[in-house]
């Protein structure tokens, strides 16, 4: 039979019988929806975290105070705030990998200011921070080095902070007073968003570290150092650096551990998208698995169907099918019908991963790679599945076939 | 050259393996059929008759004896040989008209055109209406057969047969599911066919249809036990204008 003829054969009897044709699409188009559905939601949630931890800026470092052996807890009071401001001016004299340095010094109080107060976090900064962190201002200026060399009064506002003290007016040249110390505002950053933990990026007021150090009272004391580097590829490098300047700094002996830990963006993208990957793992096994109990189901049909259409399949031999012909009929059947349940179930897919993502709020990702293996993977279903029923067609006895019934 | 015989079959015998006892359904058949000939088979139920037309139909093959169909010896083909020789040599009636439902009258009568390797048959559609039309069926074309009445199936079944040209056209007991002026109008169309020169051999147990053939064959026990041309040949046409008056009579 020619190929044309074939497939003509096929589709006709295809459209012929359309609840069969219904029920054996069924597991597939379920199938794929539900691949398709839960890879974009997998694939959502880890390019939403990549994303979140890629705005605290990727080629960053980070020193904080206690050894990560000790699980970055401090040990008493001799292990107590051990980040100065030494430690900073060192590495900012020595590095040079580690070529921005920044301290975070950080102080939580009142901030008041346009009628009316808000509470937050006041980091007393360089101005390489703004660098390390890739964080430009919406509105105005960062302070400059000579701002910090003499410890002037002057604040770049979060846009929390900004939209709460001065909602719908400019803040760049207003005044705020921090711990009764009055600051001129100089800028409002853009905003970052939430962190992955759910922290507000934005509700933070950043003034120089000298002025931090020098102008407000109370207590303050230097949470971490962020060093940045001119690339990712230097992050290995910049680590070994960091690490000898500190020890240095901290007069540690050969024999001693660190007392500070150093991380760096990458550790803390692999760790959250490990996890995440997990969870993408785990969505596309479940989905797999119903991808397979679709095959199951398409052979179940398809193995129903030869034993219906016996007698039609002992016609057909008797007007000159070869068993070649019924085995591509079968065939072709077979993976016609899973490709068109695979193309419906990537159209649901999609459609349910739109919807999920309208009414959950959840960041949903269709991704072509999931598309194109969820068609393969049907077609695949439908050869694999529907070769048994077809080659138990083929294998017929004419004459029994036409008896049959 | 002479024209070989359409069938020639020469110690034709087929044993069933049934558990413990084998059944000897053929035992050493010698048949042969010439051309435009038309020849009932007659016998008792399970008289082999049904054996018979499986292998004269390539759906079976003989435990012995050898077997030539128009000329070629088809007694050991594989499988997919005989499918080959089934479709451009054989056209099958069937007691229960066996078409496809849910397949309209039309491609019904084109599907042993697509099963043709060749590639010889070019417009099958319009060599199906040729078919359908010589068995008084152009009207019906595009219906499915549910919508056919049983004579009208059988006709589209023989139209069927008819599309390939082929040597031979072997039907098991194609009255069997009808009535009897249905039976005797599809005798008619086997008659006008045979006498346009198709081969036909068709299985009956009602002597009434087999003295519309020109010689009876009757079996037994897997033995031909008579073989003689009919004597007293009647017309399918005839009888049925004789039966439209006799309905006419009793009409009035
Ligand atoms: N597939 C088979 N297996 C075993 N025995 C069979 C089979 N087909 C037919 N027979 C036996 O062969 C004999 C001839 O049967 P068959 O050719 O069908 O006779 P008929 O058509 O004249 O009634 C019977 O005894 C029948 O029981
Ligand atoms: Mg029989």
């Amino acid at each position: 039979m020619k190929r044309s003829t074939l497939f003509k054969v096929a589709i006709e009897s295809i459209l012929k019988n359309k609840l069969r044709t219904l029920l054996t699409m069924l597991g597939i188009v379920i199938g794929v929806g539900a691949v398709i559905v839960m890879v974009a939601v997998g694939q959502g949630a880890r390019s939403q975290i990549a994303a979140q931890i890629a705005s605290l800026g990727t080629n960053m470092l980070v020193i904080t105070p206690g050894s990560s052996a000790q699980g970055g807890v401090s040990q008493g009071a001799a292990t107590f705030n051990r980040l100065t401001i030494s430690d900073v001016e060192k590495l900012m004299r020595e590095g040079t990998t580690a070529s921005l340095v920044s301290p975070v010094v950080v102080t939580r109080t009142q901030a008041i200011g346009g009628g009316t107060n808000w509470r937050t976090s006041v980091n007393g900064v360089s101005v390489d921070f703004q660098t390390i962190r890739a964080w430009p201002v919406a509105e105005g200026g960062f302070f400059t080095d000579q701002d910090v060399r003499t410890s002037r009064k002057v604040a770049v506002l979060g846009s929390t902070v900004a939209n709460n003290l001065y909602p719908g007016e400019d803040a760049v040249g207003q005044m705020i007073q921090l711990r009764d110390v009055p600051f001129e505002i100089i800028g409002v950053l853009t905003t970052k968003g939430q962190t992955a933990s759910g922290t507000d990026q934005d509700d933070v007021v950043i003034i120089p570290y000298t002025t931090a150090q020098t102008k407000l009272s109370g207590h303050t004391f230097i949470s971490q150092i962020v060093v940045g580097t001119q690339s990712s590829s230097e992050i290995p490098a910049a680590t070994d650096e960091i690490r000898a300047i500190m020890r240095e700094s901290h007069r540690l002996a050969p024999a001693d551990a660190d007392d500070f830990t150093v991380r760096n963006q990458s550790d803390l993208t692999a760790a959250a998208t490990g996890t995440t990957d997990v969870m993408s793992t785990l969505l596309a096994s479940i989905a797999a698995i119903s991808l397979l109990v679709g095959g199951i189901g398409i052979m179940n049909i398809m193995l129903v169907s030869v034993t219906e259409r016996t007698r039609e399949i002992g016609i057909r031999m008797s007007l000159g099918a070869r068993g070649r012909d019924v085995l591509t009929q079968f065939l072709v059947e077979s993976v016609v019908m899973s490709l068109v349940g695979g193309v419906i179930g990537i159209l649901i897919g999609v459609a349910g991963a739109a919807i999920l993502g309208k009414t959950m709020g959840w960041h949903t990702e269709v991704s072509t790679q999931a598309v194109m293996i969820a068609v393969a993977f049907s077609a695949a279903v439908g050869i694999f599945f529907g070769f048994h029923p077809a080659r138990k067609a083929s294998g017929l006895d004419p004459i029994q076939a036409l008896r049959h019934e | 050259m002479s024209i070989p015989p359409v069938i020639r079959t020469e110690g034709l015998t087929r044993t069933y393996d049934a558990g413990r006892n084998a059944v000897h359904a053929l035992r050493q058949v010698n048949l042969t059929i010439e051309r435009g000939e038309m020849v009932a088979v007659m016998g008792a139920s399970g008289s082999g008759k049904s054996t018979m037309m499986n292998i004269l139909g390539c759906l079976d093959t003989p435990t012995a004896g050898t077997y030539w169909l128009d000329g070629e010896r088809v007694d050991g083909l594989d499988r997919d040989a005989r499918a080959d020789i089934r479709n451009r040599k054989i056209g099958f009636v069937f007691q229960g008209f066996n078409l496809l439902s849910r397949t309209s009258a039309i491609d019904n009568v084109e599907l042993p055109l697509l099963y043709d390797h060749s590639g010889r048959h070019l417009d099958t559609q319009a060599l199906a209406a040729a078919a359908l039309a010589r068995v008084g069926l152009s009207d019906r074309a595009d219906h499915h057969p549910s919508e056919l009445s049983g004579g009208q199936q059988q006709r589209v079944a023989i139209a069927r047969a008819l599309v390939t040209e082929p040597a031979l056209i072997l039907a098991d007991e194609p009255t069997g599911n009808l009535d009897s002026r249905t039976s005797v109008e599809v005798m008619a169309l086997f008659q006008e066919l045979n006498e346009q020169g198709v081969t036909i051999v068709l299985v009956t147990h009602e002597p009434d249809i087999a003295r519309y053939a020109g010689r009876i064959v009757e079996m037994r026990d897997g033995r031909i036990l008579r073989d003689e041309p009919v004597s007293n040949r009647h017309d399918a046409r005839a009888d049925l204008r004789a039966l439209g008056t006799a309905v006419e009579e009793a009409a009035v």
